[in-house]
Order: structure tokens, then C-alpha cells, then sequence
């Protein structure tokens, strides 16, 4: 166990600083360990996991048929909004950023974060936020349904919620990018001595790559919002044309801020993959070096591919032509991932514990929602694609069995190091396969509605579709009822399981400095930096 | 006329057309294909192939781009199978750990998406420039959305005739919340798909629409024309569409710009008749619209008020 505590040097009084963790409440509320913080940001993403899937769970239930039978329409908009606004902004987001609290520190063989009190106060904004934003189910007007794009004039339109809503997506763009400076000033000031940027694990250069992109776009969805925020309440008219303004601004600002936000949400799962695969292969990451390049490249594209979004709104032919060539430049870096992914496995040793179950899904299942990308980049076809459930279904693709499956497989590759107890392997393979299965059966018929014809965000629907959208809806019901094995899997471990190894995955080869630190790891990670050759 | 257009309807929409029953469906409507075929081409899981160059150009590069993702799928989830298969530790599988970089494959598999893409692409170009040329229309109407319903205010030959299209009667009752409707017996089918008053336009036709919104942003689309454009507030767009000659018939579509609380509630119907049928239908609008404006006539209202011209 370590006993020197680099904290111990400053002239600090508070009785709680010592090796382990301050006791009861105040562990949590005044926590400045990275580890502390990470499962605050893990259980609270797992937490809207839940409240964004209930959501979920009353769409699909009124889409089970044709006809109105639940909810009133204008509810059903508001669960369509918030259920995007909770996953995007209360789930994926925060799962990441947790995922790196635990581990960048670790990975890098540093102590602790760079910042730790920032890194309490960018997590202890997000309950407030969410709580903001939540508790606009109860106010007159009801929440926001103007969809997640809160695209004018339609959004202003919201009842007393509006202003609730854009000061809790503001406390969400600080609490990211304060999570966000964090990452780069830990990764860029406490790499163990030897660890050269190159020689940085693929979590860590995605989370690098992915806190540029926050920093870049968060203020610019602070900008819009505000603009929405002054056009509602003083009589400005930045979206309003009647006062000389344009509504397809406010969607060109959005989708600048909303395209790289959808690479935030997938990058961190690249990093991911590229650590469990590797493992469970028996065999190094097939062109690291390229991998990282292709991630940043994606990231440069991320910001000169937002008008691809609207490109049904009306733009002159030259932007239509350059924002299709540029978004189908994508999947040139996304492809030589799939690739060298492959050529990782390719020769390789595999097994086939969950974690590696979870990222091979990703594999498959990512890649047929980059399929869908390209096709939406052709954008003749994307006039027919556009607005309907053929994107719903592409872009479900790359953020269930993309995004969540790869932070599901992080939670299992990491859990036994985080608690010190291997899991209920049974257990986790119930959950991976129930969820692979219902994933497809609840999304790939999508993918024919839209084709057919079927608009997205609407709560009721014509007879043709009733076949294809009751199949989906069975494929929610049980893919949400799937995620209960994994709340009880993880309490189940937490408390206790058989003991795991420093290395955890005896017989694997994971690579990074996570594991030659005990299970669970100490307090303060790396006391003494490691030697990195 | 209106009666044989309805028993085209019941052919093709009464079967419920999803899966399984989805391939039974094209050929009813292929069989009722007469001019009055009420003609939703899509099968219930494709793109429609449709009734205008532009929405069988689309289909084209739709189905092309998807047997290019099918055969790249076919390699690279070939190979991810392979290698589940092949080499499992289970097997005694012994792994190449020098196989870490290889700069030449890594090369190739850079370059030949790159040349995919541009085949894609450059076609897909073309077919943007065709879109947009929305020069030498010959007939304009001004399409305008409101919440929730769409207004058509015809210029060129059509010029005075002006009126509200709203989701039909039957479809509204059986919308609401309990109704107890049965959806599947509401407007022949057409649930959610009917209005009162369809836009009706000539075949063989150039026709321009000029879009624009009243309150929040809409989207009109009707899949079997391949067109779909956003109706901005303060702003035009336009879209153009040309129905084949023989393809007169009754298309359907939505909004598809969730525009509040009604958003699904909006539809789009074009009525497509000959232009000679086409000339007829607004000589009886202007006559109904000079009858109500005449002396001692009640006060004009809306075109709604106007004698029904589709069913």
C-alpha cells in the first residue's frame, strides 16, 4: 500500500486528507480522488441509462400499434426529446467521461487527475442539471418536445420548461468541458516517465482526441442555446425572420456543435475496442500508429461534415456537393479501424470472455451503422432517407451496439480491477446475448420503415407500417428488460465475487500499466511514477 | 371517376402492406395499374421506386450503394467470421504477435474505399444538379405550412385557385387518444394518410413548388416523387417533379419536420390527373370561386367551403 500522498507536501488542513477515503457522505461530496469521482460518473450514467430507457419503453409501447392508446401527442414529443436529451447528455457522455476519471490516471501512471477539484465540481454540476431537467416533467407546458435539436421556431413554443432547459444544457456544456481539460491536462503533464505520446494507450489518445473536440463545440451549443434564450426573452431575432434573422442558422450553429458531438460519443469506444480486442486476441493492436491518425482525422472531418444534416432545408448545389463529398471522406479513417480491427483478430488467439463478446457486436453492428452513414451521404438518396426511421434506425446503430456496447465491454474488462471481484460470467453472457439479439431485433426492422416510408417523431402511424414496428417494439421491451441483469450484475460484484488477480484476465494478454496495479488498485494509482520503456 | 380511383385504392391499400404478405402487394398494384392506380410502390421495406426520373434515379443510386455496402459487408464481416472460426485459443490457435503493421496493406485499404467513394459520388453529384434546375416549370403552386396543415395556392394556369389541405374527418376521430377506431377501417386504409382537399396536378407536367412555412418549420415529402423539402418561415425553397404520363393516381406522403404536437398528423395527398382532367378540375375551382364571389352569393371563405373534388 502507498503511504506517501503527494497531497501531504501543500499545506492542506482538512482532516480528510490521508490515504483512503474520507468516510460516509463526505467521501462523495467532497471526493477529489479520480477513482471516487469515476464511479460517481459511472453510476450516475447507469442511473439515466435507466430513466432514458423508461423513456424509451413508453415509445415503443405507443408505437406498438397503429392508433393513439397511451399518450397524449404532445407527451409523446416531450419523451422523444427528453429521452435523446438524458441518453446523449445524462449517459453516453457521462459513461465516458467516468470511464476515463478511472482509467486515464491509471493508463498514464499518474496519481490522480491533473485538476482534482474541478474534476468534483464538473461531476457534482451534472445531478443538478439533470435534476433541472427532469423536473421539467412537471411543469406547466409540460418538457421540452421540440426534439433535442431544439430547432426554432419550434422550441420556442416550449412552456415554462425553456428556460430550464437551456440552463441545464448549459451546466451540462461547462461540466464537459471542465471533464474535458481535465483529461488533457492529466494526460499531457502526468505521463509516467518513458510513456511518449505514441506509446499511450488507445483509450487515452481517444480521450485526448475527444476533449479537443469538447472544448471546440461545447461553447458553440452554449452560443446557440443563448441565442435561443435572448430571441425567447428580449426580442432578438438571431432564428426569427420576421426580424431579419434565419432559422437555418440556429441549425447550422446546432449541427456544427452536433456533428463532432456525435464522434465525443463514439471515439472513446474506438479506444475502448482497441484495448479489448488486442487482449482477448493474444496479439498487439494491427497498426496502432495508423489508428491513431485515423481517429484524428475523423475528428478533423467531424467539423466540415455538420451541413449533411439538413440537407433537405435548402442549400445551394456546390455545399450540397462538398458537404456529401466530405461526409463520405468518414469512412475512409472508420474504415481502415474496421480494418485493422479485423487484421487484430486476424491470426490471432481469440476467447471469448464478455468483454471481447461485447466488442466483437461492436465490430459487426457498428459497421452496419456506418453502412447506413454512407448511404445517407448520397444526397439524392437522402432526400428520401432524411427526417424518417431509416435514420432513426442508422444512428441507433452507432450509439446502442456502437457506443453502449463498447462502454458495456469497458464495464466488464474493468469491473474486476475497479472492485477486486471477477463478475457472474454467466451472468454477463445472459446479459451480452439477450442484448445482441433484441439490439437487432429492435432496430433493424427501422431501417425498413423508414424505406417504406415512415417519418420519424411521430406517435402514431398508417396501417402499412403496424407489422414492422411491432417487431421493434418487442425488440425494446426485451432489450430493456435485458439491462436489468447488468444493474444486477454490477451491485452483485461490487459486493463481493471471487477474488481477481492484478492481471485480472489470466491467460489473455492485456497490455497498459492498469494492470500491474493490484485489485483493486490503491487509493492514489501510481505514488511512484512507473518506468515506462 | 372517382369511383374507379377508389377501387384502386382498395386493391393496393386494404391488404395491410408490411411483411409477410409485403410481395403479394406490388403486383395488386401492378395488375390495378391503370390511370387510376392509387400507386404507393414501395413494397413495406424498400425505398419506392416511384413515378418520377427523379424518384427512379434516386432509387437507382439507392439500390447501388447498398449492393456496394453488401459487398464490402461480405468481405470484412467474411473475414471478422474467419477469424472467429479459425483462430480460437480453444483450439489450440497460436497467435502472430508479429503481425503488428503493415504499411503496404494499410495502404490499399485506404485507397481502394477512397476510389469506391468517388465511384459513388460523382454520379450522386449529377443527380444534385438535376434536382435543383427548377427552371422551365409550367405550372408553380405556392405550398405553405401551417400547425398542422398545408395550403396550396396555385399560380400559372391555375391561377386564383387556393385552399387548405387537412387530415381527413375519419382519420382525425380514429386519432384520438381511446378513440376505440380501428385504424385499419378508417379512409380505405389510408389512416393517417387522407386529407380533406388533395393538391391535384397534371402529369407529364413540370410542376415547381414554392415552400414555405407560417409558424415552425415543415416538411413536405411524398416518397414516390423522390422529393422532400423543408418549408422555412420567412424563407422559399423549391422542389420539382415531374409524374410520368400514365402514372396518374393518388400519392401520399407526411410532413416529415417535426413541427409539434400534431406532426404526425399532417399528411400529403397529390392527386395526379391528366392534363386534360388537370384543366377541367380548375375550371370548376374558378367557377365555384366566382359563384361564391358573385353578388348575393354568401361571403367567400376558404377553398374549403369548395365542392369536394377527389371523393
Amino acid at each position: 500500500m502507498a503511504h506517501a500522498s503527494h497531497d501531504t507536501d501543500h499545506a492542506h488542513h482538512d482532516h480528510d486528507h490521508h490515504d483512503g477515503p474520507a468516510t460516509g457522505i463526505k467521501r462523495w461530496l467532497f471526493a477529489t480522488n479520480h477513482k471516487d469521482i469515476g464511479t460517481m460518473y459511472l453510476v450516475f450514467s447507469l442511473i439515466m441509462f435507466f430513466i432514458g430507457g423508461s423513456m424509451a419503453m413508453i415509445i415503443r409501447a405507443e408505437l406498438f400499434q397503429p392508433g393513439m392508446q397511451l399518450v397524449d401527442p404532445g407527451f409523446f414529443n416531450e419523451m422523444t426529446t427528453m429521452h435523446a436529451l438524458v441518453m446523449i447528455f445524462g449517459a453516453v457522455m457521462p459513461a465516458f467521461v467516468g470511464l476515463a476519471n478511472w482509467m486515464v490516471p491509471m493508463q498514464v501512471g499518474a496519481p490522480d487527475m491533473a485538476l482534482p477539484r474541478m474534476n468534483n465540481f464538473s461531476f457534482w454540476i451534472l445531478p443538478f442539471a439533470f435534476t433541472l431537467l427532469l423536473s421539467t416533467l412537471f411543469v406547466p407546458g409540460g418538457s421540452p418536445a421540440g426534439g433535442w435539436t431544439m430547432y426554432p421556431p419550434l422550441i420556442l413554443q416550449t412552456g415554462n420548461a425553456f428556460p430550464m432547459l437551456i440552463f441545464a444544457v448549459h451546466m451540462m456544456g461547462a461540466s464537459s468541458i471542465m471533464g474535458a481539460i481535465n483529461v488533457i491536462v492529466t494526460i499531457m503533464n502526468m505521463r509516467a516517465p518513458g510513456m511518449t505520446l505514441l506509446k499511450m494507450p488507445l483509450f487515452c489518445w481517444s480521450w485526448l482526441i475527444t476533449a479537443y473536440l469538447l472544448i471546440a463545440v461545447m461553447p458553440v451549443l452554449a452560443g446557440a442555446v443563448t441565442m435561443l434564450l435572448t430571441d425567447h426573452f428580449f426580442k432578438t431575432s438571431f432564428f426569427n425572420a420576421a426580424g431579419g434573422g434565419d432559422p437555418l442558422m440556429f441549425e447550422h450553429i446546432f449541427w456544427f456543435f452536433g456533428h463532432p458531438e456525435v464522434y465525443i460519443m463514439i471515439l472513446p469506444a474506438f479506444g475502448i475496442i482497441s484495448e479489448i480486442l488486442p487482449t482477448f486476441s493474444r496479439k498487439p493492436l494491427f497498426g496502432a500508429t495508423s489508428m491513431i491518425y485515423a481517429i484524428a482525422s475523423i475528428a478533423f472531418l467531424s467539423f466540415i461534415v455538420w451541413a449533411h444534416h439538413m440537407f433537405v432545408d435548402g442549400m445551394p448545389e456546390a455545399a450540397q456537393v462538398f458537404f456529401m463529398m466530405s461526409t463520405m471522406l468518414i469512412a475512409v479513417p472508420t474504415g481502415v479501424k474496421v480494418f485493422n480491427w479485423t487484421a487484430t483478430m486476424w491470426r490471432g488467439s481469440l476467447s471469448f470472455e464478455p468483454p471481447m463478446l461485447f466488442a466483437i457486436a461492436f465490430l459487426f453492428l457498428f459497421s452496419i451503422g456506418g453502412f447506413s452513414g454512407v448511404m445517407l451521404a448520397i444526397v439524392p438518396a437522402d432526400f428520401q432517407y432524411n427526417q424518417t426511421y431509416f435514420v432513426v434506425a442508422h444512428f441507433h446503430y452507432v450509439l446502442v451496439p456502437g457506443a453502449i456496447f463498447a462502454i458495456m465491454g469497458a464495464v466488464y474488462y474493468w469491473l474486476p480491477k475497479w472492485t477486486g471481484h471477477m463478475y457472474n460470467m454467466a451472468l454477463a453472457k445472459w446479459h451480452f446475448w439477450l442484448s445482441a439479439i433484441f439490439v437487432n431485433v429492435l432496430f433493424f426492422p427501422q431501417h425498413f420503415l423508414g424505406l417504406a416510408g415512415m417519418p420519424r417523431r411521430v406517435p402514431d402511424y398508417a396501417v402499412q407500417f403496424t407489422e414492422w414496428n411491432m417487431v421493434s417494439s418487442i425488440g425494446g421491451f426485451g432489450f430493456g428488460l435485458s439491462q436489468i441483469l447488468f444493474a444486477i450484475l454490477i451491485i452483485q460484484c461490487v459486493r463481493g465475487g471471487k477474488k481477481a488477480s492484478a492481471v485480472v484476465w489470466d491467460g489473455a494478454t492485456p497490455t497498459g500499466l492498469e494492470w500491474t496495479l493490484s485489485s483493486p488498485p490503491p487509493y492514489h494509482s501510481f505514488t511512484i511514477a512507473p518506468e515506462v520503456k | 371517376m372517382s369511383v374507379t380511383r377508389a377501387t384502386g385504392n382498395d386493391n393496393n391499400i386494404l391488404r395491410p402492406r408490411g411483411f409477410p404478405r409485403a410481395r403479394a402487394c406490388l403486383p395488386a398494384a401492378l395488375a390495378a395499374g391503370n390511370a387510376m392506380a392509387n400507386t404507393n410502390t414501395s413494397n413495406g421495406y424498400n425505398m419506392p421506386v416511384g413515378v418520377t426520373d427523379l424518384s427512379r434515379i434516386i432509387y437507382g443510386l439507392h439500390m447501388e450503394v447498398f449492393w456496394i455496402c453488401v459487398g464490402i459487408a461480405v468481405v470484412v464481416f467474411g473475414a471478422m467470421i474467419y477469424s472467429l472460426v479459425k483462430f480460437r485459443h480453444s483450439q489450440g490457435a497460436i497467435p502472430d504477435t508479429t503481425m503488428v503493421h503493415s504499411t503496404k496493406v494499410e495502404i490499399i485499404w485506404t485507397i481502394i474505399p477512397v476510389l469506391i467513394l468517388v465511384v459513388m459520388a460523382v454520379p450522386a453529384a449529377e443527380v444534385i444538379l438535376k434536382m435543383e434546375d427548377t427552371t422551365k416549370s409550367e405550372l408553380s403552386i405556392r405550398v405553405t405550412g401551417y400547425q398542422w396543415k398545408w395550403q396550396y395556392q396555385y399560380m400559372d394556369a391555375g391561377e386564383g385557385v387556393n385552399f387548405f389541405s387537412t387530415l381527413s374527418r375519419d382519420s382525425n376521430f380514429a386519432r384520438q387518444l381511446h378513440s376505440g377506431i380501428d385504424p385499419s377501417t378508417v379512409d380505405n386504409g389510408n389512416y393517417l394518410l387522407e386529407v380533406d382537399h388533395p393538391m391535384v396536378v397534371p402529369s407529364g407536367t413540370k410542376v415547381r413548388l414554392l415552400l414555405t412555412s407560417q409558424d415552425v418549420i415543415h416538411a413536405w415529402w411524398v416518397p414516390d416523387f423522390g422529393v422532400k423539402r423543408s418549408a422555412v418561415p420567412g424563407f422559399v425553397n423549391e422542389l420539382w417533379f415531374r409524374v410520368e404520363p400514365g402514372k396518374e393516381g393518388i400519392y401520399r406522403g407526411q410532413c416529415t419536420s417535426l413541427c409539434g404536437r400534431d406532426h404526425g398528423f399532417m399528411p400529403v395527398v397529390v392527386d395526379v390527373r391528366t392534363p386534360d382532367e388537370f384543366k377541367k378540375w380548375v375550371d370548376e375551382q374558378k367557377a365555384a370561386l366566382k359563384q361564391a364571389a358573385a353578388p348575393g352569393a354568401e361571403p367567400p371563405r376558404s377553398a374549403q367551403a369548395l365542392p369536394e373534388s377527389s371523393n
